[in-house]
């Protein structure tokens, strides 16, 4: 199933939630849709469910026009946050819930039914909670049988919204391989909602990074982490040291020194240097162009993470292999190996 | 040694809960039944096989559960529309749904009768179509659903506003229509509210004297609820008799509302909080 979206627009009163979004999603992807509260990526996936309605665009699927359709007509399996379990029903009850409901033409017998359950259940590895009402599951069996209740209507698309917010860390890693090697199972076209990039870097094909409302960029984890579109992504993806830079003349100065890296084709005028915290080589005094002291250094595994106050008063975290360990009050000096410029 | 508790106070105020208890409901309970140990069983069961007892029991419950289960239905609309709707005096009607919990029962036995009566506004056209309502069982029945209307609607309302909306989203996205969502999901989920809404408006309608008395007519083995013969037999200065109405009245209310608790605590197990 292939999905497109147009020129999608949605305010709630004054407040654009969707400004203009364009996307084409391919026939079995996992897409992840990227961005903080208030970027859009929880209303997008709203409207294509068919759990809102936007006020001027297109949504398609396989190129036909999804908007005449309401939620219950267009088999989109939803995965909600907080599960939305049925709190009276077992978790055999809820899975079967969207086979009980179809309507009596193509309803299956009750012995179908039971099979398809039991088949979904042993996909989520959960048979054995079969008898259990929702109040007795833990937060990531809860999630995982949210999702096998999504996929009993045999969804053409699945649409997971933050399905792993409300879980603690380790859970929800394990949850992360387990989505995508379920995914490779399955194979169906399937979009998840996060804030977490890490989790989007991780399980995802591609990724959507949105802000306020718009696309800021589209590509594989790799694509957007190595090579950021804008400065928002590179801000919002991985760590990155700013520093305020001025460009002028193919130069780029901070405060009054000059850097010994090229402007990039920048172009001239007030502008955001971007590191990546472990792209600052750390060097002996005076073998960078710019210069600072370690005020505090914490090891932790293959680095050591130091902060360092420059010269011009700017403090900065920087990531350095423990080749050679970094001692409070030393003065450094500091040179970006990849960096980009953003105009501010 | 003696175990801290990280909240103090369990002695004194488990004693001051049964103290308190004991004197406002045990102690006058048992004094009931003490009274009416006065009669001999064979007069005990007299009073309470006599025609007018029977009648005025039968009356009283009987009305009280059908005013209940009318309360029930009506009430769950009511909830439903105050609190999924936003319509222009929301707030009144919220409002307006107390009224039977402040109003003196006397003075809504009072208005319902003048409404009622024959010559009344409501009274008129229905007595024109043969519908006789006021002093008779039918009149019963209306005060008894007015005084009981508030108790469904407040106890379920909170559950209501409670009920994830991302259910029915749910339910929606899976391809259940608007029935299948309220049967097969809302209402389910409301079942132990609505059990206790059921209970609490039945018993005040059995309790239920004020308004009852001026709207019913009082006749008896028509028109006479059970309380309204304890009154009179107490008038009659035979105390034993109305004790042994106000017996059963209590051993009946107890019963009933046992069953609706333990049929509560069965919805609760398949409904649990979180």
């Amino acid at each position: 199933m292939t999905i497109e979206v147009k020129n999608l627009v949605k305010k709630f009163g004054t407040f654009a939630a969707l400004d203009g979004v364009d996307l084409k999603i391919g026939n079995g992807e996992l897409l992840a849709l990227l961005g903080p509260s208030g970027s859009g990526k929880t209303t997008l996936l709203r409207i294509i469910a068919g759990l809102d309605w936007p006020d001027s665009g297109e949504v398609s699927f396989d190129g036909e026009n999804a908007l005449v359709r309401g939620a219950g007509e267009r088999q989109v399996g939803f995965v909600f946050q907080h599960y939305a379990l049925f709190r009276h029903m077992t978790v055999f009850e809820n899975v079967a819930f969207g086979l009980r409901v179809q309507p009596r033409s193509i309803r299956k017998d009750d012995a179908s039914i039971r099979a398809r359950v039991k088949e979904l259940l042993d996909l989520v590895q959960l048979d054995w909670l079969a008898g259990r009402y929702p109040s007795q599951l833990s937060g990531g069996q809860r999630q995982r049988i949210a999702l096998a209740r999504a996929l009993a209507i045999a969804p053409r698309i699945l649409l997971l919204d933050e399905p792993f917010g409300a879980l603690d860390a380790k859970v929800r890693k394990e949850l992360r391989q387990w989505l995508r090697s379920l995914h490779q199972e399955i194979n169906v076209t399937s979009i998840f909602v996060t804030h977490d990039q890490e989790e989007a870097l991780e399980v995802a094909n591609r990724v959507v990074v949105m802000d306020k409302g718009r696309i800021e960029q589209i590509g594989t984890p790799g694509d957007v982490y190595d090579n950021p579109a804008t400065a928002f992504v590179h801000g919002f993806i991985g760590e990155s040291i700013v520093l305020p830079v001025n460009v002028s003349d193919g130069r780029v100065r901070l405060g009054d020194k000059a850097l010994k890296i090229a402007a990039d084709g920048a172009s001239s005028g007030a502008s955001k240097l971007f590191v990546r915290r472990h792209d600052m080589q750390v060097g002996p005094a005076g073998s960078g162009s710019l210069e600072g002291s370690v005020r505090q250094v914490r090891s932790f595994g293959p680095i050591q993470r130091a902060v360092v106050a420059l010269c011009g008063g700017e403090i900065i975290e920087i990531d350095a292999p423990r080749d050679r360990e970094l001692q409070a009050g030393e003065i450094v000096g500091l040179e970006p190996r990849r960096y980009r410029i953003f105009a501010a | 040694m003696k175990r801290r508790s990280t909240l103090p106070g369990f002695g004194l105020s488990l004693g001051l809960t049964l103290t308190w208890l004991s004197i406002i409901v045990l102690i006058p309970l048992a004094a009931l039944f003490l009274k009416t140990f006065e009669l001999s069983p064979d007069q005990f069961w007299n009073i309470l096989t006599s025609r007018r007892t029977l009648n005025a029991l039968k009356i009283s419950f009987g009305l009280a559960f059908a005013a209940a289960l009318v309360n029930l239905v009506m009430g769950t609309i009511i909830v439903w529309a105050l609190v999924r709707y936003r319509f222009p005096g929301r707030r009144l009607f919220d409002a307006i749904v107390d009224i039977p919990f402040a109003l003196p029962t006397a003075v809504a036995g009072v208005a319902l009768t003048s409404l009622f009566a024959e010559k009344g506004w409501l009274g008129a056209p229905l007595a024109a179509i043969g519908i006789k309502v006021a002093f008779t069982p039918v009149g019963i029945f209306i005060a008894m659903v007015f005084i009981g209307i508030p108790f469904v609607v407040r106890t379920v309302q909170p559950v209501l506003i409670d009920l994830d909306p991302e259910i029915e989203e749910a339910a929606a996205s899976l391809g259940a229509n608007r029935w299948h969502t309220v049967s097969k999901v809302i209402l389910p989920s409301l079942i132990p509210a609505l059990l206790t809404g059921l209970a609490l408006a039945f018993a005040r309608a059995v309790g239920e004297y004020g308004s009852v008395i001026f709207i019913a007519g009082n006749l008896p083995n028509v028109s006479e609820i059970a309380p309204l013969l304890i009154v009179i037999r107490l008038s009659e200065f035979r105390y034993a008799d109305a004790t042994a109405i106000a017996v059963v009245m209590l051993v009946a209310s107890f019963l009933i509302i046992f069953v609706v608790n333990r049929l509560q605590r069965w919805a609760q197990t398949r409904v649990p909080a979180h």
